[in-house]
């Protein structure tokens, strides 16, 4: 088995005395699709943000790409241009359109010539199903073209694996699906993606693997269909209960 | 009134001295701008030294009237490193810099905090370093949101630059004055003593408010 993109092992991280990660480990291989469920305030967040360096693991080792980024002389910003993050609220730099909020950190970062880095962003914001957006401000954006706009830019800089942080619970219910779709569209590309969501629909049809989280701990781990249809752990089960019986009516639509 | 002609007469001496006002007014406004961004970037990212250095510098500057500073720094300080003097000028120009810093500090503070902090984060996860982000990031949306304090602060040092007029440099007051003695005609003379000062903050805020609207982000309502 070729090495894992990620790897995670024995991660611990507490806010003050708030012991958010008791001890996480898991890898993920390239490719793959790994949706993060749980309830809030369970660490779902915290472990992606500790994959970019993002928030400081206390204590734990992680790889990304064979190279051991908790390392005490690794390259924090290189780290994260390799580790595309998208976040629940978005976060596009408000006094850019959507084209230079791509191609920013293609510039900046990158180090790419500005016709070079204008390029591969009108490619990204087709991918996205935005190029007609580019001139827009976020301002003039809708949730789900902003979402978009984010996703884009994260895709621009070329990384290994993409983390995306709950991507749709700040959206109206009727913008979720044009984000759902490009992260569909991703998945079926062959990017490696770690998804935190409730989006139970997409998990199902889209992840290779899924992880329950509960009190900082993974609770259960295994194949989508395992999780979904023969959940071990009883709280995996009531989890599942409670999120279906919320996401019910769009679940079958899903199916 | 037959003092008239002699008031007119004296009314491009008057706006020379307002051309000194200006400039005491612009000197004071840049240096007060160069000293309090990095002041206030220190307060809002910099270590408990840096923070700490700028919150004190700022409190105390802003708890000291600006002409005791300005006598400080023009008859205090000279002698003590042997210098021999330094003109009105210069003293006025850098009391009201160093008086302004402190407020312009803390208006680019504010400004600075008021962006959200998604917009670091956002930053930083592409890969950009810490100054990076502050410079393409963070800064392009602070300064613009800034300029309304700003534009308050230029009217205040504006109108301050006129206590320069106690070390002698025969700025706009200090010739208004000066006329009217010679004149006696007291109410015409600072009347239009104060009409220049007034066109002056006025067209500064003028200026600034076009500048705002000239960086000002389209919205959801305008079609681009």
């Amino acid at each position: 088995m070729s090495e894992p993109i990620v790897k995670v092992e024995n991660l611990h991280k507490a806010y003050g005395s708030n012991q958010v990660l008791k001890g996480v480990s898991l890898e993920v291989a390239e490719g793959e699709v790994l949706v993060i469920i749980g309830p809030s305030g369970t660490g779902k967040s915290t472990m992606l943000r500790c994959i970019n360096l993002l928030s400081r693991p206390d204590e734990g080792r992680i790889w990304v790409a064979g190279d051991e980024i908790t390392a005490p002389d690794a390259n924090v910003n290189h780290i994260r241009e390799r580790v595309g993050m998208v976040f629940q609220d978005f976060n596009l730099f408000s006094h850019l359109n959507a084209l230079q909020n791509v191609t920013i950190a293609l510039t900046k970062v990158k180090k790419m010539s500005k016709p070079a880095a204008r390029e591969l962003a009108m490619f990204e914001l087709e991918r996205v199903g935005l190029v007609d957006k580019a001139d827009h401000y976020p301002a003039q954006l809708s949730g789900g073209q902003k979402q978009r706009v984010a996703i884009a830019r994260a895709l621009g800089m070329e990384p290994l694996v993409m983390l995306f942080d709950e991507p749709t619970s700040a959206l109206d219910p009727e913008l979720i699906g044009e984000v759902l779709e490009v992260m569909k569209k991703l998945a079926l590309e062959g990017m490696t993606m770690l998804v935190v969501t409730h989006e139970m629909g997409f998990a199902r049809e889209v992840s290779t693997r899924m992880i329950f989280m509960e009190n900082g701990y993974i609770a259960e781990e295994g194949p989508t269909k395992q999780l979904f249809y023969n959940p071990q752990h009883h709280r995996t089960r009531e989890f599942l209960g409670k999120i279906t019986e919320l996401y019910g009516s769009k679940e079958e639509e899903g199916a | 009134m037959e003092r008239l002609p002699d008031i007119l007469n004296s009314i491009p001496y008057l706006l020379q001295g307002a051309a000194l006002t200006v400039a005491v007014a612009f000197i004071a406004l840049t240096a007060g701008l160069v000293i309090g961004l990095p002041l206030a970037l220190m307060r809002v990212y910099g270590n408990k030294l840096a923070a700490g250095f700028a919150a004190a510098y700022s409190t105390v500057l802003r708890g000291l009237p600006s002409l005791v500073v300005l006598f400080i720094l023009f008859y205090g300080i000279p002698p003590l490193i042997g210098l021999r003097d330094l003109s009105a000028f210069w003293a006025g120009c850098i009391a009201l810099g160093v008086c302004s810093s402190a407020y312009q500090m803390e208006l680019l503070r504010g400004a600075i905090q008021s962006v959200g902090s998604g917009q670091m984060m956002a930053a930083r996860a592409m890969g950009m370093t810490h100054g990076q982000a502050v410079i393409h990031i963070i800064l392009p949306q602070a300064l613009r949101a800034a300029i309304p304090s700003w534009s308050n602060e230029a009217a205040v040092v504006m109108k301050d630059s006129s206590l320069v007029y106690a070390v002698g440099l025969a700025e706009l007051l200090r010739r208004s004055q000066q006329v009217a003695a010679r004149t006696h005609q007291f109410f015409i003379v600072y009347f239009l003593c104060g009409i220049i000062y007034f066109v002056l903050t006025f067209s500064t805020n003028r200026g600034l408010d076009l500048l705002e609207n000239k960086l000002r982000l389209p919205s959801v309502l305008e079609e681009h």
